[in-house]
């Protein structure tokens, strides 16, 4: 993976030594909250409804057993002893006390990790695919992408006041799993006429209260253009992007308000004016880059004991069925480790599971660790020949529920229980969620399917791009949670339809219920997933399932 | 027609820990909402949270909160929002249920 270099870690220390005398200055007084507030956001500093919280930039998600120990210790000795992991593959710590922030930062350098850009109008962290470099499908590893990005736009001069924050993500698969068409900018790596790797460029997508799936910027934009061409869409934003309302201020209101053609036109031209002057990425640099994303040397091995795991264990067998993946090397595959045990809140690991993780990366898995966006963890190279010993090593610290893409394996933002923001509590719907269809054996039979659960409408729990998608909100002073259907985040992207009035608390787990067992009493067979059912039938069936006292819905049966 | 003034307490975040405070009628900002002060009038209020405005070395971002008083004649939470504030979050026993 990618290391520091030296003036990668000159600034990162220089950041944090300012950042202490500002945390210093606001202590003794001579700075105000209202002078302090963005300058402890620049650094990844909430206050929150209980205490003030922390988020880490973990770039495109990439750890390594050193840095993921170092979180175990930041959340032991400053925290509660856990850390929350999020859906910009980012961590977050609920319980950090202001004095000890910029330690904390500190002991984050040790490491090469840094708070800088989680929060504020800036360009946050750049995600990327979570499969990379191990999936199947994969055109190219997209990280190269991603830190040359993380490189440009960190401190970059020009667009650290944009109008509103800036969310990059990028995938070198055509399968995305990066959810690339919800963000500003989505890059999906594709082929030109010649077989030559460059990237569909998507903006304007975003979910929040205004959600919008991407368009088409450029269909192929070459590899070297990547950098002129993203800032001129940057600068093109940054000069017409609306600073009036902040609810209007991303780009993808600039390009509903404008029209997609006279963006694209825009853009162009700037990207011209861009080129012109562009000396090109020093190729050194880009080699550099490509050298610390080089694939481990895989080893065949043999994989008796896989095998015969396989056929003597049932929980062996259940775990590898559900929660691994093909790996573009015979022998190895991906593991993504479920932070969603049934009851447990989704993302969270404490330290004890943090360091066995690293031990586990260390001892079987090349020291290469991820976070996905789905809040769970990828070993992303594991051989076959290691997987007995993961798993149980996994078993033992709580880590290895056998549920990843199941309705237990549930995104959930911190809502109500943690962020000021939030309308109402996301975190125990989930709970209850998992518990109920898990007490249910229903898990299984279901399948494959997309629950994502936000506390307020700024969704950071996805809940828009979720085949059943629950926003909390309070109504009247209650909360009540509103279901979508049918939303999407992959490259089929679809943003879920509003199914009608909200639901109390306690009526939100049979109506689920009534949700799910109209889609079991009519799908074609259990190949065919809650998503492609409700597609194939439309929303009618599952509406009177939801409504069934309501005459606007109920007379809708099949 | 002006809705009709509700009882207020004066609610912030501690700055050094970012824990729940409220402010007593002493002009002390404690942990507990039951030795908050309750304001029935509403100037009364608005004045009493310009004046907690003005020690903000302590606190971040002070405002008023309904409450209403309990059998025991202190101020409860009305909103679960609050009613969460003076608890900590529901998936873990950390906060303030967990230090008093």
């Amino acid at each position: 993976m990618y290391r520091y270099s030296q003036f990668d870690d000159e600034f990162v220390r220089t950041r944090v030594a300012e950042f202490r005398g500002q945390v210093e200055r606001r202590l003794d007084g001579s700075l105000s909250e209202d002078e302090f507030k963005p300058l402890r956001l620049k650094n990844g500093l909430y206050l929150q409804l209980h205490a003030y919280m922390l988020r880490v930039a973990i770039p495109y998600g990439t750890l390594n057993s050193r840095q993921m120990r170092q979180l175990a210790m930041i959340a032991e000795r400053w925290d509660k002893g856990y850390g929350h992991f999020t859906t910009r593959q980012n961590i977050q710590f609920n319980w950090p006390k202001l004095r000890d922030v910029p330690d904390i930062l500190d002991a984050l350098a040790d490491v090469s990790m840094h708070a800088i850009q989680t929060s504020g109008n800036c360009i946050r962290n750049v995600t990327a695919d979570h499969f990379a470099g191990a999936a199947c499908d994969e055109i190219e590893d997209p990280r190269p992408t991603a830190e040359l990005l993380r490189q440009w736009s960190t401190d970059h001069p020009e667009f650290q006041y944009l109008p509103r924050k800036f969310k990059i993500a990028v995938t070198g698969s055509p399968n995305d799993r990066a959810v690339t068409r919800a963000h500003d900018i989505g890059l999906r790596m594709v082929r030109d006429d010649f077989g030559k790797p460059g990237f569909e460029v998507l903006i304007g997508g975003g979910l929040g209260r205004t959600p919008m799936i991407g368009m088409v910027a450029r269909a192929f934009l070459p590899k070297d253009h990547l950098l002129p061409y993203i800032e001129a869409i940057l600068r093109v934003y940054n000069l017409a992007g609306r600073r009036d309302n902040k609810h209007k201020a991303r780009i993808k209101i600039l390009v509903h308000e404008t029209g997609r053609d006279i963006i694209r036109e825009r853009i162009e031209a700037e990207f011209k004016r861009r080129l012109a002057v562009f000396p090109g990425i020093d190729p050194q640099l880009m080699e550099d880059i490509d050298a610390s994303f080089r694939l481990p040397e895989f080893i065949d091995r043999p994989q008796d004991e896989h095998e015969g795991l396989l056929s003597s264990d049932p929980e062996y067998r259940e775990w590898a069925e559900q929660n691994l993946t093909d790996h573009r090397q015979d022998g190895y595959r991906i593991v993504t480790v479920s932070l969603k045990a049934i009851g447990a809140t989704p993302g969270d690991a404490t330290s004890d599971q943090m360091r066995a993780i690293a031990a586990i990366a260390e001892k079987y898995a090349y020291d290469e660790i991820r976070v996905s966006h789905e809040q769970n963890i990828i070993l992303p190279h594991v051989p076959l020949a290691s997987m007995p010993g993961v798993y149980a090593d996994l078993k033992a610290v709580g880590l290895a529920a056998a549920n990843i893409g199941l309705i237990s394996d549930i995104i959930a933002c911190p809502g109500m229980d943690y962020c000021s923001l939030a309308t109402a509590r996301s975190i125990p719907v989930a709970q209850d969620i998992a518990r109920e269809f898990n007490a249910l054996e229903l898990e299984k039979r279901i399948g494959h399917i997309k629950v994502k659960i936000s506390g307020c409408i700024n969704a950071c729990g996805h809940h828009h791009v979720g085949h059943i998608g629950i926003l909390g909100l309070d109504r009247a002073g209650v909360e009540n949670y509103q279901i979508t259907l049918g939303g999407d985040g992959t490259e089929t992207a679809a943003i879920g339809r509003r199914a009608g009035p909200g639901f109390a608390a306690d009526e939100l787990l049979p109506a689920l219920r009534r949700l799910i067992d109209r889609y079991l009493e009519t799908r074609l067979d259990d190949r065919e997933t809650f998503l492609a059912c409700y597609r194939r039938l439309g929303e009618a069936p599952f509406l009177a399932a939801l409504y069934p006292d309501n005459p606007r819905y109920a007379g809708e049966q099949l | 027609m002006p809705r009709k003034f509700t009882p207020k307490v004066i609610t912030s975040n501690d700055l050094l820990e970012g824990d729940v405070i409220y402010l007593a009628r002493d002009g002390e900002w404690v942990r507990d909402i039951r030795r908050a002060a309750l304001y029935d009038d509403e100037n009364e209020a608005i004045s009493a949270l310009a004046c907690a405005d003005s020690h903000r070395h302590r606190h971040v971002g002070a405002y008023l909160a309904d409450a209403a008083l309990n059998d025991e004649g202190l101020p409860d939470p009305v909103h679960f929002r609050e009613v969460f504030r003076t608890r900590g979050p529901t998936n873990y026993f950390h906060g303030k249920q967990a230090d008093s």
